[in-house]
């Protein structure tokens, strides 16, 4: 072997990696971007920053000593964030998402619980027992179990307190020498919120959600791309040669990437319904809408990555990198109740959470139409911006 | 037909063109030489709309033409020096696509198409992917996409470049036919020969600038020498200006040392060859060669600029 001719092939390859901004910017940039965001969104980044709240409602229908100290130990908490609220609204602010359990107490819980508390399971069954009701979003089974956790520390806590200070009655047919035999005072229905009732939650959902987002911005950065090809290539030269408008040339770009992007929609979540199951529980207009505003942002999104760089290599790494963030913010990979607050806050600064936020509602929260307008005119909002910064900053002067 | 007048580019402190000015009549083709970075590019884009002047205007048949839309753009085809293809469409629908951008439609699309298949010999692979065509091939069809729309002026920026000796002929069988046709061509190049085949006027230009407009013979006759004979020296002289004697003898205007060839340039052959040939049989070199010929172009450069175009 020629070292000679080793050692040059190998310091051609580094120099011409090292000259390719893509590759550069992708071996370099992104995995210390995504492993920092990961690490940051799981492990949290400092203990200065507070830790995202779960957010609960609470509705108290006992009114009760034992509800009253239940309602203040879960405000208490630091893992919660507890409004009160009445059922419907509680129930609404599950399915659209903003609230993630709506914890119920219904009338009589605390009598119930404190005499519950003290009968053996064998002289129980369900039906004795009071019933307390959580209403969950199902897309946040992780957060159920913490929250239920919770809850039971507190009303055993409850239940206890006043059981033995005798407030509730709770001992009072009980005196000493009685054999008592202890048991979880109270049960639990769960309830996931969906579209209505009877309708299950289907996880493949916000999976496709997530991902056709994803993948739609990387056709739009290619539509961007193609672009910047085009301009090198003698076909741009023709196109402003013949006598049709600027708004035509990239007008017409636009349009085809808003095509194909609603195509990719069309398709992926009509797998997703033949084969998993997935419907459109919400409005289908709404859903239509969404899919439009998020095509239409793909393709001003496009064009924005045409000015990004001035080579389309160097556009291509940059806007690869943009459309990582974007994802990740947007909550398609991880969802983005897992953010800490303020990112969770930040994230509806990204084009994408819109994406995923009306996709979701509109497929199994149930949204209506008018709750698809919010992500609708955001998703323009954004189109709005990109296509004039592109059009702003669009290079049209080129030699033949 | 066509006017070019003032026409000035920059680009940041790089002066590009500078008033640059020729008008082209009906049917003329005219020559736009230079060598690469001269202008000649930027002043066809700038006629095409594709650059816009910082000052100076086209005109076409009298009226400027103004703005991306100008229905003024529609007597122009441009055959830019990019292929201007599509390598996974068809030839057709590259075509298809061509004529689209002029308004063309339907019947009247298909015939142009037709035409300007027949017209560059490519109609029997008209359905066939670009990406599988010669590089002279594709330089056809890129003339052909200029055509649909049947336009007067053609715009023709470098066409020939980079294809075999076969295809050259065969695009200039093309523009010849072209010509023939009455229509106005205008082809940059900086292949001289390529101008003196073609083109009835010549506009040379240099550093952005219009050194010579004139017409091919016109242009000729601005070197002060418009014979040349090269002689082939069997025993060349040391030294750099070995032959520098032969510039001092009546009615020699130059004498260049080109690699095995002594090239001297005279305004009268029958008056100067003779002392030529004295001079060098009376200091000894022994002439193996002689061939006579007219000062072509790029004679007419390099006395112009003072370089030679293919140098450049």
């Amino acid at each position: 072997m020629s070292f000679t001719a080793f050692s040059a092939l190998v310091r051609r390859d580094l120099r011409l990696f090292f000259m390719d901004r893509r590759a550069v910017i992708m071996s370099f940039v992104a995995p210390i971007l995504i492993a920092s965001f990961f690490g940051y969104v799981f492990g949290g980044a400092s203990a200065d920053q507070p830790a995202s709240r779960i957010a609960v409602a609470a509705i108290d229908q006992d009114r009760s000593a034992i509800s009253k100290h239940v309602l203040a130990a879960l405000g208490a908490d630091k893992a919660l964030e507890v409004k009160s609220a009445d059922l419907e609204a509680a129930r609404a602010a599950v399915r659209g998402g903003k609230t993630t359990v709506a914890v119920v107490i219904p009338a009589g819980f605390g009598d119930g619980a404190a005499k519950s508390l003290f009968r053996g399971e064998d002289k129980l069954r369900g039906g004795d027992k009071p019933e307390m009701q959580l209403l969950y979003d199902p897309s946040h089974n992780a957060e159920l179990a913490m929250v239920r956790g919770i809850l039971t520390q507190h009303v055993m806590e409850a239940v206890s307190s006043e059981a033995f200070s005798g407030g509730t009655g709770g001992t009072g047919g009980a005196g000493p020498g009685l054999s008592m035999s202890f048991s979880m005072p109270y049960t639990v229905r769960e309830e996931a919120v969906t579209a209505r009732q009877g309708v299950k939650y289907n996880s493949m959902a916000h999976s496709f959600a997530g991902m056709s987002v994803q993948f739609i911005l990387f056709m739009g950065i290619d539509a961007g791309v193609m672009v910047l090809l085009l301009r090198r290539s003698g076909v741009w030269s023709r196109m402003r040669a013949a006598p049709i408008s600027r708004f035509t040339i990239i007008g017409s770009r636009a349009a085809s990437s808003a095509i194909v992007a609603m195509m990719i929609l069309c398709v992926v979540f009509g797998f997703a319904r033949v084969v998993f199951g997935v419907r459109i529980e919400g409005s289908f207009a709404g859903f239509a809408g969404v899919c439009i505003a998020f095509a239409i942002m793909t393709a001003a999104f496009g064009l924005l990555v045409a000015v990004l760089g001035k080579t389309p290599e160097a556009a291509r790494g940059i806007a690869i990198l943009a459309t990582l963030l974007l994802v990740m913010l947007g909550g398609s990979w991880v969802p983005t109740f897992l953010f800490p607050q303020w990112l969770q806050s930040a994230s509806f600064a990204v084009p994408t959470r819109w994406a995923v936020d009306g996709l979701d509602a509109t497929i199994w929260r149930g949204a209506s139409f008018t709750a698809a307008l919010g992500p609708i005119a955001a998703m323009l909002g954004f189109a709005v911006l990109f296509g004039a910064i592109a059009l702003w900053r669009f290079r049209w002067d080129g030699p033949a | 037909m066509l006017e070019v007048r003032g026409l000035h580019k920059r680009y940041g402190d790089l002066v590009a063109v500078q008033e640059v000015s020729f008008t082209v009549r009906p049917g003329e083709a005219v020559g736009l030489l230079g060598p690469n970075g001269a202008g000649k590019t930027t002043t066809v884009s700038m006629i095409a709309g594709l650059v816009t002047p910082d000052a100076g205007e086209v005109r076409i048949e009298g009226g400027v033409v103004r703005g991306e839309t100008d229905p003024l753009k529609r007597k122009m085809g441009l055959v830019p020096q990019d292929l201007a293809l599509h390598d996974l469409l068809s030839a057709r629908d590259n075509l298809a696509l061509f004529g689209a951008l002029y308004g063309m439609r339907g019947a009247e699309l298909r015939r142009a198409m037709d035409a300007a298949l027949d017209l560059v010999g490519l109609a029997d692979r008209a359905k066939d992917r670009v990406s599988a065509f010669s590089g002279g091939m594709k330089r056809r069809l890129n003339m052909a996409g200029a055509l649909l729309h049947d336009p007067a002026i053609l715009l023709l920026d470098e066409p020939t470049v980079g294809v075999d000796p076969q295809s050259r002929n065969a695009i200039f069988d093309n523009l010849e036919e072209l010509k023939r046709r009455g229509k106005t061509l205008v082809y940059t190049t900086h292949y001289m020969e390529e101008a003196e085949r073609l083109c009835d006027r010549i506009v040379i230009v240099d550093h952005g600038k219009v050194i010579a407009n004139d017409s091919l013979e016109a242009v000729r006759r601005l070197v002060p020498g418009v014979n040349v004979i090269e002689i082939e020296i069997e025993n060349p002289g040391q030294g750099a200006e070995w032959y520098g004697g032969l510039r001092a003898l009546d009615g020699v205007d130059s004498a260049e040392w080109q690699g095995s060839l002594l090239r001297v340039t005279m305004r009268d052959l029958t008056e100067t060859s003779p002392g030529v040939l004295e001079w060098l049989r009376a200091h000894g070199y022994r002439c193996v060669h002689l061939a006579s010929q007219r000062a072509d172009l790029e004679t007419v450069f390099l006395t112009l600029t003072g370089r030679s175009v293919r140098n450049l």
